[in-house]
């Protein structure tokens, strides 16, 4: 897994809270196999982005020229709720997106993030809005991210410093993979489970 | 003496392999496979490794399952990707080792009905799906919850996660359920009440009279939707409801078994002082029948109320997304839902597919006809026979609705089976996100009493006003 360290992209504002996991990537498209050329870009945000016909919706804000080449969402509140569908964090990481900034997120997705190395940077609601205004009133403006001393700057060089758990930004800092992490202690799990199942012999 | 525990912290201490102060590695006891999995399976192979311990996952085909000409097999799966993704699925499982209820098993069926129905889910245990509603089977007494595919990845690989302890939320609901009022209505009612984000971090217990006089099919129904309040999982204690459910299934513990093992789920209940991070208590007299009018589960309100004014509404987040989901649902403020003219209806899912569900549903339709088209899908192929056994079948077909095969169906209408743009339709199922139940497809989640009242009116309809009740 790439490790996480700093970034400093072009970064979209989504103003409604609630983006669920659907939102991101309908479910239609989750059959899809991702080691096609373009990965899992074409279905990002796909029934916001094309309208019925298939056709591109300009208001969509991932439509608009500064937009497009965005490395970074400033959300709202509970952002990737709903399904537990890890194809949600393969469409924004094969769309481009390597961090979102949120005051909170569904629960598996925040973890489907940080297991792919992207950054779900938790950050409060008021501080969101100042950052989504000044990015809508300067389209196209930068932000950047700085996970080692947990910083964002927005594009009218306003700072704000964000949490994520030591644990996970120790993981993302390294890049670490999560099996290779619990198979090193497989002598443990060995030991638990011989106690553990002589007191539960049914359930093996 | 010990520190008193809450039934969570009970079953989280008996599952710590190692602890690391902020984050332990926590024992997984069973996992569930649907076909979803193909990610995690694919992973699997790419990194040369070998499902650990496949007798403690089990399998099932439910979410791309067709629901109609079944009997033909893979030749019925008209989508192409999908009869691929099923093939796959059972290739995957045969493979690994891990018991599989392929499409055309007689115990087949949607992963989360499965898991209690064959006695797999029990008290104490810890388990895991890649799939969010595995809120479900804490209605046992287990720690259930959803992951994403590397986490499943890991589970199949290790049967462990590293995981952070959530914090505790009690849900209490004191009282007594009026007539017409469901699992369904309650759940409906506390996301409303602590909104969809309300529980996220948190772990809930459900407790009170209501629940402890619950059948465990409305126990699940309400930890199934805990998920649509961000919670990690949803929990009701075992007692000998949870007992009585279990005894006999097939993967139930057996004869001297049974009683150790009962002995054990017995001391598993919330101890008398301990306490919660937080508390929420609601009265069973103030729930009635409920409905979502928006694309958010806590977009609902008792089925006498008004479609809301955003404008009114302070949160400027919330009027955003309420705008925005009136915009969808084709809906104007003020309007009552009871004016609402429904165009399907769809009965069925994790949520309300179980054989109770079906009853209530047959119960209010028996020897009528519905208004408008719509389709009943049993939680399990196993509830379907059962259904069948009692005449539920002929009660839906007698009204007009089509009898299905069991899968999610029109729940995510990944199967083909989906309700088309601009229709409305009332649902019995867990979410009302746009386009979840097909491109455009506007839902109106409710209990199946009231998807079968609406039915029969083709109205949003308060169920106990066809019951003959207040
Ligand atoms: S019935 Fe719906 S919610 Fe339940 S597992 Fe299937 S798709 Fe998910």
């Amino acid at each position: 897994m790439k490790p996480f360290t700093s970034l400093t992209a072009v970064a979209a504002p989504f103003d409604m809270a609630n983006i669920d996991t659907d939102k991101i990537i309908p479910a239609r498209f989750l059959r899809k196999l991702r080691s096609m050329s373009q990965g899992y870009e074409p279905y990002l945000f796909h029934d916001m982005r094309f309208d019925e016909k298939g056709l591109i919706r300009p208001e969509f804000i991932l439509n608009q020229s500064p937009y497009q080449g965005s490395g970074v969402i400033v959300a709202a509140a509970n952002f990737g709720c709903g399904s537990s569908r890890e194809g949600a964090v393969y469409a924004l990481m094969d769309w481009g997106i390597r961090a979102v900034i949120a005051p909170s997120f569904g629960d598996i997705h925040y973890a489907n993030e940080i297991q792919n190395g992207m950054l779900p940077a938790i950050l409060e609601e008021k501080y969101c809005a100042v950052l989504r205004q000044n990015l809508l009133s300067q389209p196209g403006g930068l932000v950047s991210i700085n996970l080692v001393d947990q910083s964002i700057t927005g594009p009218q060089g306003e700072h704000y410093s964000f949490e994520i758990e030591p644990v996970y930004k120790d993981r993302l800092l390294k890049g670490l993979d999560d099996v290779g992490l619990v198979l090193e202690a497989l002598e443990h799990i060995e030991a638990f489970e011989a106690q553990h199942f002589a007191k539960r012999p049914w359930l093996t | 003496m010990p520190k008193p525990q809450t039934l969570f912290e009970k079953i989280w201490s008996q599952h710590v392999v190692l602890d690391k102060g902020n984050e332990v590695l926590l024992y997984i006891d069973r996992n569930l496979v649907h076909e979803g999995a193909f990610h995690a399976f694919g992973a699997l192979a790419k990194e040369g490794r070998k499902v650990r311990r496949p007798r403690q996952s089990l399998a099932t085909a439910d979410h791309y399952v067709p629901t109609l000409n079944r009997e033909r097999g893979l030749d019925s799966v008209v989508d192409a990707d999908a009869r691929e993704m099923i093939r796959l699925f059972e290739y995957n499982a045969e493979q690994q080792g891990i018991y599989s209820l392929g499409m055309n098993h007689p115990q087949q069926g949607i992963v989360h009905v499965i898991g209690p129905e064959l006695g797999f889910t029990q008290p104490g245990i810890t388990m895991t799906c890649g799939d969010s509603h595995t809120s479900t089977h804490g209605a046992l007494g287990a720690y259930a919850f959803g992951i994403g595919a590397s986490q499943l990845k890991q589970v199949l690989a290790t049967q462990c996660l590293w995981q952070k302890k959530p914090k505790t939320l009690r849900v209490t609901v004191n009282g007594v359920l009026g007539a017409g009022v469901s699992g369904k209505d309650v759940i409906l009612s506390i996301i409303a009440h602590i909104g969809t984000a309300g529980a996220t971090g948190y772990v809930i217990e459900y407790a009170g009279e209501v629940f402890r006089s619950m059948s465990m099919e409305g126990r699940l129904t309400v930890c199934n939707m805990s998920i649509e309040a961000g919670a990690r999982a949803g929990m009701v204690a075992p007692d000998d409801i949870t007992f009585d459910y279990l005894k006999d299934r097939p993967y139930a513990p057996k004869g001297v078994q049974w009683d150790a093992a009962v002995a054990q789920w017995q001391s598993l209940p919330t101890d008398p002082n301990a306490s919660f991070d937080r508390e929420v208590c609601l009265d069973a007299s103030d729930l009635e029948p409920t409905v979502t009018w928006g694309t958010s589960p806590e977009e609902a309100l008792p089925v006498s109320g008004v479609v809301p004014d955003p404008q009114k509404m302070t949160d400027p987040n919330r009027r955003l997304h309420a705008q925005s989901a009136l915009r969808y649902m084709g809906l104007t403020p003020g309007m009552s839902l009871k004016q609402l003219k429904i165009d399907r209806v769809f009965i069925g899912t994790c949520t309300n597919g179980r054989l109770e569900d079906l009853r209530v549903a047959a119960s209010v339709l028996l020897g009528q006809k519905a208004k408008v088209p719509g389709w009943v899908s049993p939680g399990s192929s196993t509830i379907k026979q059962q259904a069948e056994a009692e005449g539920l079948d002929q009660v839906f077909l007698q009204a007009g609705l089509e009898w299905r095969a069991s899968g999610c169906s029109g729940c995510a209408a990944m199967n083909g089976d989906f309700v088309p743009a601009g229709l409305r339709v009332a649902s019995t199922s867990n979410r009302n996100f746009e386009g979840r139940q097909g491109k455009g497809a506007r839902t109106h989640l409710m209990s199946p009493a009231m998807a079968a009242a609406a039915a029969l009116t083709g109205y949003i309809t308060d169920v106990r006003e066809i019951l003959g009740g207040s």
